[in-house]
């Protein structure tokens, strides 16, 4: 993607952004934004609003309300007040339409801080062209290693402008592995990973499963990556049967777990203990499995029981999470969290900024952001690699308690702050 | 057992591809239509069984009986207003409203129900299962869409060979002006062709449904197998329709018995191998 994007800097991109800036001069000759009466800070954000992943954007009008009326007074920086402007743009589930929007937002909006959410297929184009262009860009919700190295990044060198905060692949790994350490169950995995970003990177034989796996004395039976949408799982569910295999893991989009688990079932295959990751994100895709769905584990980036507060004021998890459900009637979702702490870091980011003038000056605050947020704790110094910073991740199982499906906390060895809400228990 | 297993599992894989793919065949058979929204329109009936589901509390498979004939007005209804004016020389302006409909549908299914994924609860039946052999087992539910989709194309082909209807769709398929001229209303069989295509797929809609979860943007997927199914089988063959799915199924868990890689690999090689070897399908039943 980052090749295409390179090769795409040619002569008319040049003269695009070359004509904005020679349309903006005259303006900054009489007078910048500082100097006005209200200067207006505008903020472009990019998500999956329709299309497959419109799941991960299913909160965003809710957060964004909420964001609204935070910055209804504007925010200050050097004191003096800046209104806030946020453009929304969707992306319709396809990287090329959203490296487009990303690409209006920051040459026709003139933008001043380019933000974008939800799985590499947004935010990898959004980053690739506020890179291109050197805007400032916070991006969040993508496990941060498809986020980088899908971008051709360097960890020797990094990215200039493009800043991401989330966990990544070894958070995972490790969460399943203590969700997977329990003494009745026997230590043979099978592995479903789809021929997809994911699918290739969880099972990846040097960066993915396979490795830490055997490290940790688990077998995996990995029959090859399958091509999502398929209509049928009866080879895997044969090798796993002859396997002997009694936990099932992968990355999976919820069709393919459902069709997956029903012919599992036809076919008299009971795993005891399934972990899945992406598939099992949203209450609304366990409710959709029925009971079938109770007992089933996933991956936890942030929950209504988390022990974080809003840095914009002071909002607990809970009480966010309750509002949401609260507001639309409908079971609260791990990305809203993270949609809220994406614009904590950007108010954050504009009462340290030296200049709001200089995209300079906003990547240096960006770069030297240190703050709690609803998430944990957003660093781009600590990061894995420049450019990232991680959040904590935790594991759970989804547990049904009266008649609604809970997120139960399960394990919690790679955050000790977040507190466990129970204990696994394995499928029947 | 194994590689029986695959086979049997493929045969009644076939079954859905079939169901997903008969009302495409006859939409194609009568009026040479390519319908792009074939797919959305099967997420859209699931969505209607899901909200008769919710409504009257009816088990999923009985909603049917409502399901059916809501969509096979609204099949007709399409048709008239929609794909009529459009029908004529050009093959292209009907392909281009069908993908018109299909960017519409999945919007507005997306607005009205969010892109949150979605399933019909049917019960014991998802996951009952048949002991034939060890390693052989049989779900009901597959048995059951297997099963349907005979049943469905029987009565499609009884439907061709047997009523007035039928006889109308073979002349107007045949020579549409011809036909006129033999006082047929040619909007008025083109109606009842797409509200007996909608009829069936409210059907595979309801089965898909129970099947596996889906969401306003999981139609176009299921296009695409529909239509290998029906070239492979022969154009406006319905019987061919069947063989088709089989053939496509079978390829597909042989493949992934081998690989899990070659499943869908497999059943596009075999495609492929029919359209050249015999490119007018299997069994073909019109030029």
């Amino acid at each position: 993607m980052a090749d295409t994007i390179r090769t795409g800097l040619t002569r008319r991109t040049f003269l695009k952004s070359t004509a904005a800036t020679a349309l903006a001069t005259p303006a900054i000759l009489h007078f910048t934004r500082a100097y006005a009466q209200n200067p207006t800070l505008k903020l472009g954000y990019v998500s999956p609003k329709t299309g497959p992943l419109a799941g991960f954007a299913e909160a965003d009008d809710y957060v964004l309300d909420g964001i609204r009326k935070v910055f209804a007074g504007g925010l200050e920086n050097n004191g003096k007040n800046w209104a806030v402007e946020i453009i929304v743009r969707d992306s319709q589930s396809n990287p090329n339409r959203a490296a487009e929007v990303a690409s209006e937002l920051i040459l026709k909006d003139e933008v001043d801080i380019l933000l974008g959410a939800a799985t590499p297929d947004t935010t990898n184009p959004v980053a690739d062209q506020a890179e291109v262009n050197g805007t400032p860009c916070i991006t969040t919700d993508c496990p941060w290693q498809p986020y980088f190295f899908g971008r051709g990044g360097n960890p020797a060198e990094g990215f200039e402008s493009t800043y991401h905060f989330f966990w990544g692949l070894e958070d995972v790994i490790a969460n399943f592995l203590a969700l997977w350490d329990h003494p009745g169950v026997e230590k043979k995995v099978g592995g479903l990973f789809p021929n997809d970003a994911d699918g290739n990177a969880w099972g990846d034989a040097e960066l993915g499963f396979p490795k830490p796996l055997a490290a940790a004395g688990f077998t995996l039976t990995d029959p090859g990556r399958y091509q999502p949408l398929s209509d049928d799982f009866t080879a895997q569910i044969t090798a796993f049967k002859s396997a002997g295999a009694e936990i099932t893991t992968g990355v999976m989009i919820p069709p393919d777990f459902g069709t997956f688990w029903a012919q599992a079932a036809q076919q008299g295959f009971k795993p005891k203990i399934v972990t899945i990751g992406k598939a099992l994100l949203f209450p609304s895709a366990i409710e959709a499995l029925g009971e079938r769905g109770n007992g089933l584990s996933t991956e936890i980036w942030w929950s209504p029981n988390h022990p974080f507060v809003s840095s914009l004021d002071g909002t607990t998890a809970k009480a966010l999470a309750d509002g949401y459900v609260s507001a639309t009637g409908k079971p609260w979702t791990q990305p809203i969290g993270f949609r809220h702490a994406l614009f904590e870091v950007v108010s954050d980011v504009v009462k340290r900024a030296a200049d709001m003038e200089d995209s300079e000056a906003i990547i240096e605050a960006i770069a030297g952001t240190s703050l709690k947020t609803i998430v944990g704790t957003v660093d781009w110094s600590k990061g894995p690699v420049k450019n990232v910073s991680k959040t904590p991740l935790v594991g759970g199982q989804w547990q049904k308690q009266g008649d609604k499906f809970e997120l139960v906390i399960t394990t919690n060895t790679q955050a000790p702050e977040i507190p466990v809400g129970g204990e696994l228990a394995l499928l029947g | 057992m194994e590689w029986v297993n695959a086979i049997v599992q493929g045969i009644l894989l076939g079954g859905l591809y079939a169901l997903f793919a008969a009302g495409l065949s006859l939409i194609f058979g009568v009026m040479r239509l390519v319908n792009i929204a074939h797919g959305d329109l099967i997420v859209a009936a699931a969505y209607l069984a899901l909200v008769v589901v919710q409504v009257t509390g009816l088990h999923p498979l009985a909603s049917a009986v409502i399901v059916v004939p809501l969509m096979a007005a609204f099949g007709y209804v399409m048709q008239r207003l929609l794909l009529n004016p459009t029908i004529g020389k050009d093959l292209l302006s009907p392909l281009l409203v069908t993908f018109g409909i299909s960017v519409i549908l999945q919007n507005g299914l997306l607005a009205t129900f969010t892109a949150d994924s979605r399933r019909l609860a049917a019960g014991g039946i998802e996951t009952a299962t048949l002991h034939v052999l060890p390693g052989l087992n049989i779900g009901y539910l597959p048995l059951l869409m297997f099963v349907a989709a005979i049943v469905i194309i029987y009565g499609l082909e009884l439907v061709f060979s047997r009523t007035s209807l039928g006889r109308a769709f073979r002349a107007t398929s045949d020579d549409p002006e011809i036909a006129q001229l033999m006082m047929l209303d040619r909007r008025h069989v083109f109606g009842m062709a797409m509200a007996l295509s909608a009829a069936v797929v409210a059907i595979a809609g309801i089965f898909l449904a129970i099947r596996t979860s889906f969401d306003p943007a999981s139609g176009p997927a299921r296009l695409l197998f529909g239509f290998e199914a029906v070239i492979i089988g022969g154009l406006g063959n319905l019987w061919g329709t069947l063989a088709g799915g089989i053939v496509l199924g079978v390829a597909q868990t042989v493949g992934a018995q081998i690989s899990p890689g070659w499943q869908i690999l497999a059943g596009h090689l075999v495609f492929f191998l029919i359209l050249a070897i015999r490119p007018r399908g299997l069994f073909p039943r019109m030029d």
